[in-house]
């Protein structure tokens, strides 16, 4: 369960969202620059809304009313972003590793090892990200964010940069590993197809507004007024 | 031709070292809070920090005897702890230290920023205490940049002469450092000597700027 109330002036708008989804795949969808991005970044704790309310199953990560606000190390988030933000000087069986630091070693060995396998990287484990393709490196980022059993998965434009057959590869490792750790998950994007594919809510967003929520097909059938109606459009033609 | 003393080099080696280690212990975090931390008085700060850079040396050794000289408090409170600082060896440390001080902080500050905020960001989400991070993602990041700030602090350490003389004095065997220790060969008229020691120092310096250059090429790569 995930409620998300976030106000926050931006430069060139204000961020005013408010949803409340069950926990599945939840996708952000709009625009480049329609504030997906700084939600997510205020459900980390990297970013401060001005005032809100960000709850996660249960745990209360932010509110401005009684004065909470989490630090991100203390809301145990799972963070992946388009650019991956791998550790360069540190390998990838290391970055996978970062975040199980309370873990003995040899814990932190064994759930390295099953999360490498998991999404077939035990080949490269002793490898530096920057040997590696933009598809294993996203891979490697998936896992180091996996391990640490996050409470939500915060996804922001996680395949962007990636070629169609990779990305078609990587979403359904996405499905596979929702399914079986039954994570929530927060997922940015401006690709109607991957926005309709991965989505079991989908959230409309446009200049920092919630325009509508609701599943993708019934988004697809019903938007809510002609912005969204442009925005899922039937030639689904790329918006950007 | 009477043959070339090295102590005064010894002792500059030594010193540089010492003012080096001196320089990125204290230097180091600074160029962190400068680069990392927004707080009151941050740009006045840097603006200290680099004023020995564009001061007369002179003027800087003036400084540090009205600071830590015989009369200061701290000049008192040294000699009661038994190290003096004026006309000795550890003067000379101070001095070099002050005068490469910004040396270390620009290139180490230049250095953290370089580090991509969001690689922290990162590692705040995976639960990492700020120490740790500095520890694991900024510090190993930015350690070329480091490296490169700590050999130029050397070099320029070496170099000193005009806050050397004016804390530490000129006493062969004690507080004579190379840099001084030319300038008395060329006052003796000892010119071959002075050459010598000058390539020595020369070659010494021109190691320590390749070691510095190759390190930030590094670091752009």
């Amino acid at each position: 369960m995930l409620e998300i109330r976030v106000q926050k002036r931006l430069r060139d708008f204000s961020l005013d969202i408010d949803l409340a989804v069950p926990g599945g795949v939840t996708v952000l969808f709009g625009r480049s620059g329609a504030g997906k991005s700084m939600t997510l970044a205020c459900v980390a704790g990297l970013a401060a809304p001005e005032a809100g309310r960000i709850v996660v199953n249960g745990a209360v990560f932010y509110d401005s009313r009684t004065g909470v606000n989490l630090r991100p190390q203390q809301r145990r988030v799972g963070y992946v972003t388009q650019d991956y933000l791998l550790f360069p000087h540190l390998t990838v069986a290391q970055n996978v590793a970062f975040g199980l630091a309370k873990h003995t070693r040899r814990e932190r060995e064994t759930i390295v090892q099953e999360a490498l396998a998991w999404l077939r990287l035990e080949q490269l484990a002793r490898q530096r990200p920057q040997a590696l393709s933009g598809g294993q490196q996203q891979r490697v980022a998936l896992a180091r964010a996996l391990v640490t059993r996050p409470q939500v998965l915060l996804l922001d434009e996680p395949f962007s940069a990636l070629d169609s057959p990779t990305r078609a590869r990587l979403r359904q490792d996405l499905l596979r590993l929702q399914g079986e750790l039954d994570v929530p998950v927060l997922f940015v994007t401006h690709d109607l197809a991957e926005a309709l594919l991965l989505g079991e809510q989908m959230a409309v967003v446009a200049d920092g507004r919630l325009l509508q929520l609701d599943t993708p097909a019934r988004v697809r059938e019903r938007p809510a007024d002609s912005l969204v109606a442009e925005l899922v459009g039937r030639n689904g033609a790329g918006l950007s | 031709m009477s043959s070339l003393d090295f102590a005064p080099l010894w002792l500059s080696l030594r010193v540089s070292l010492l003012a080096t280690l001196l320089v990125a212990g204290a230097g180091i975090p600074l160029a962190w809070l400068l680069a990392r931390r927004r707080f009151w008085g941050r740009e006045l700060l840097n603006g200290l920090t680099s004023l020995p850079l564009v001061l007369p040396p002179t003027v800087l050794g003036y400084y540090l005897l009205v600071l830590l000289g015989q009369q200061s408090p701290i000049g008192q409170w040294l000699n009661r702890m038994g190290w003096p600082l004026v006309f000795t060896w550890r003067g000379a440390v101070v001095a070099a230290a002050v005068a490469s001080f910004p040396l270390l902080v620009l290139t180490a500050r230049a250095g953290f920023e370089g580090v991509d905020r969001r690689l922290e960001d990162m590692a705040r989400t995976l639960g990492r205490s700020e120490l740790a991070i500095f520890w694991r993602v900024t510090l190993p990041l930015a350690w070329p940049s480091l490296l490169a700030g700590a050999a130029l602090t050397f070099a320029r350490a070496l170099g000193d002469f005009g806050a050397t003389l004016m804390v530490a004095g000129n006493i062969p065997g004690r507080t004579q450092t190379a840099s001084i220790y030319i300038y008395d060969l060329l006052q003796a008229n000892r010119r071959a000597e002075a050459g010598g020691m000058a390539l020595v120092v020369t070659g010494l310096a021109l190691l320590l700027f390749l070691i510095s250059q190759s390190l930030t090429r590094r670091i752009l790569r």
